[in-house]
């Protein structure tokens, strides 16, 4: 059992956070995983930029560019996941990356080498179930849990996707890509709890949760739920002022009140 | 290149030309694509459904084109005999209204309201906006803002036609992004639209579908040359972005195992510049809009641009089929520079009276150069895929 699953089974927290690696660097990557882990979180999802991230709306889309311009590589990525350990960091780290930069760096070899950099799981948002079969496999043998990723149009497919999860499943709230929404249609709520009966592990909800009233309503049908793009987008708020060394504190102060702000106390 | 050792392929066979292709999308898309590849067979395997796609080209595009014998190009090269596959003749100007016909009719049958396409110099846009004025479809065509302004008489095209052009501000802001952006938005409407895909590119059955529609340019011509000839061809010549011109005039000689095939890459500024777009001859299996295929990419898996002085051939990637093509060596694939390309404008204008686009442009070269190493009687069957007044004012600048 690796640290995510161990989390997963405590239920003692339901967020989870997503963040572009390398914006604005790295160094600063690695100071706001330590106060998502201050503040309780389930995980935290490590996004690598790609050059072509189809999944992604403008938000991540942004931040990934940012990334890629400060030339930010997988490679870079796990090294991080290993100074968040040398930091006695102990959070659930999952890795977010497009499928060709994991095929560059070869499957079997990332795998390990994730684990050994302390991930605990994997997401590739272009590795549908048919796709994921190699990548899921050899994450069983590493101790990787692959997550995967059901849509409101999953429809039949649901069954299989849910009958071969590690770690949790990942629900699509809806259609489209990742992106703060204002409002939910009445089926999400019905796909929620349907992918909930018939999974064995624990569901999460991500696309388009961007404040507490989305986290607290959504917890009544799923166990977790992700936020990436509000997240991301209060980060590039704050660029300006994370990169003057008299403000900085000031400003991850201000993010730290916006994660807590997340939580529903 | 761990991935070329590396097995990435899933048991899915039916969706890969040998190891390529596949259905690297998100979950969001797949049942999209299970719905498409389920509405193709089934018009495929419609005789009514084929029946009506065949009136169109007819009557509308104004198929069969013509096989046309070039004869002073012929002498010039003073080999093999040359003969022009006239895809330039087709309405539109290019082969690029073939499937656009199929598809807008598929979308029909699927009962979609709607069809969006990328597009990278316009050609693919203009050809979607046109059908979909045709059969009185919405239509929206996403370009990348570099392109909206290099093409602006192009961006006004589609707009007469009743289209909505929306300029891409991602990434490079070319086709490839354009891609990514049809992509996003497709998903986000899957329910009423059609992702009409212009080249042999994009998750299964896309490369397929784009094949099938692409064939009757090799089904008519095998039948032309026989006709005119009484054998095969002793080579045929495309040229290659995506592919779908290339794997439509190959597709019915595939099985003639003597009739040699050349894909001609965009080699751009030259090969060892790094400006080019010859994703087979310089690139690595990757995976990208939906395909494990060839790409342009550097070692860490990011998707490098592309360079052709023709838009059309302006991408970083390649059909997944070529690419299995290429592995199992059954088409040979080279690459010919912008500087040929131009050259290759002007012999055939001098020659012929034919003005070529500038991505057919890159096979004419090719073949000429095939057509001197050859016998008198063997022959050269070059695909014409398109016209060049689209290209006029690159050529006068390139000439300039």
């Amino acid at each position: 059992m690796n640290r995510l699953e161990g989390a997963l089974e405590r239920k003692a927290e339901y967020l989870i956070p997503y963040i572009m690696c390398g914006d604005p660097d790295l160094e600063m990557t690695r100071e706001i995983i330590r106060i998502l882990a201050e503040e309780g979180v389930l995980a935290i999802e490590l996004g690598v930029p790609f050059s072509d991230p189809v999944a992604d709306g403008p938000v991540i889309q942004a931040a990934g560019e940012r990334a890629l311009k400060n030339r930010v590589t997988l490679n870079q990525v796990l090294e991080l996941g290993k100074k968040v350990r040398e930091d006695g960091i102990d959070v659930p780290l999952i890795l977010f990356s497009y499928a060709n930069p994991v095929f560059h760096f070869g499957m079997e070899r990332l795998v390990h080498e994730a684990v050994a950099h302390g991930f605990d799981g994997i997401i590739v948002p272009d590795l549908p179930y048919e796709e994921s079969v190699p990548l899921r496999r050899r994450g069983s043998e590493a101790g990787l849990s692959v997550i995967s990723l059901v849509a409101p149009t999953s429809r039949e497919r649901i069954k299989d996707i849910v009958s071969s999860a590690q770690g949790f499943v990942y629900c699509v709230s809806s259609l489209g890509t990742t992106g703060m929404r204002r409002e939910f249609s009445e089926q999400t709520e019905t796909f929620l709890d349907t992918v909930r009966m018939l999974s064995p592990v624990p569901t999460a909800i991500g696309f388009g949760i961007s404040g507490r009233e989305h986290v607290e309503h959504f917890l009544d049908h799923a166990d977790a739920v992700v936020v990436g793009s509000a997240l991301v987008q209060k980060i590039e708020k704050l660029l300006p002022y994370l990169a003057d060394p008299a403000q900085r504190e000031n400003a991850l102060a201000q993010l730290r009140q916006f994660v807590r702000g997340l939580k529903s106390e | 290149m761990s991935t070329v050792n590396e097995k990435i392929a899933s048991h899915r066979n039916s969706w890969r030309f040998g190891d390529f292709g596949g259905r690297f999308v998100p979950e969001t898309t797949m049942n999209a694509l299970i719905d498409l590849e389920a509405g193709f067979t089934g018009a495929m395997s419609d005789p009514s459904f084929k029946e009506e796609l065949s009136h169109w080209l007819k009557n509308y595009s104004g198929r069969p084109t013509a096989l046309t014998f070039a004869k002073r190009l012929t002498e010039y090269a003073g080999g093999a005999k040359i003969y022009l596959k006239r895809e330039d003749l087709n309405h539109t100007g290019a082969h690029k209204i073939n499937n656009a016909l199929g598809q807008a009719l598929l979308a029909k049958r699927m009962g979609k309201t709607k069809l969006i396409a990328e597009t990278g110099a316009g050609q693919h846009g203009v050809a979607t906006a046109t059908v979909a004025a045709l059969f009185g479809l919405d239509c929206e065509i996403f370009m990348g803002e570099e392109d909206v302004k290099r093409q602006q008489l192009n961006v006004f095209r589609m707009e007469l036609l009743g289209a909505r052009v929306v300029p891409v501000k991602s990434g490079t802001r070319t086709l490839k992004d354009a891609t990514n952006e049809a992509l996003r938005r497709w998903v986000a409407e899957i329910d009423h639209t059609f992702y009409l895909i212009g080249s042999a590119v994009g998750p299964h059955p896309y490369p397929l579908m784009v094949k099938e529609f692409q064939r009757v340019i090799s089904e008519e011509a095998r039948e032309q040359i026989l006709k005119r000839e009484n054998r095969l061809p002793t080579d045929v010549v495309a040229c290659v972005g995506g592919g779908s011109n290339a794997i439509g005039v190959f597709a019915a000689f595939l099985e003639d195992r003597e009739v040699r095939l050349h894909g001609v890459e965009a080699a751009g500024r030259g090969l060892s510049t790094g400006l080019h777009a010859a994703s087979l001859s310089k690139g690595e299996p990757g995976v990208l809009h939906g395909m494990y295929s060839y790409f342009l990419q550097d070692k860490h898996g990011q998707v490098t641009p592309a360079h052709s002085i023709s838009a059309g051939l302006d991408y970083p990637g390649v059909g997944p089929e070529h690419a299995y093509l290429h592995e199992t060596g059954r088409v040979r694939y080279t690459a010919v520079t912008d500087q040929e390309a131009i050259e290759a404008v002007k012999l055939l204008c001098q020659t012929e009276g034919i003005l070529p686009a500038l991505e057919s442009a890159h096979a004419i070269w090719e073949g000429v150069q095939l057509a001197r190493q050859r016998e008198s009687q063997d022959l050269v069957l070059i695909n014409l895929s398109g016209r060049g007044d689209k290209d006029v004012e690159t050529i006068h600048k390139a000439l300039g």
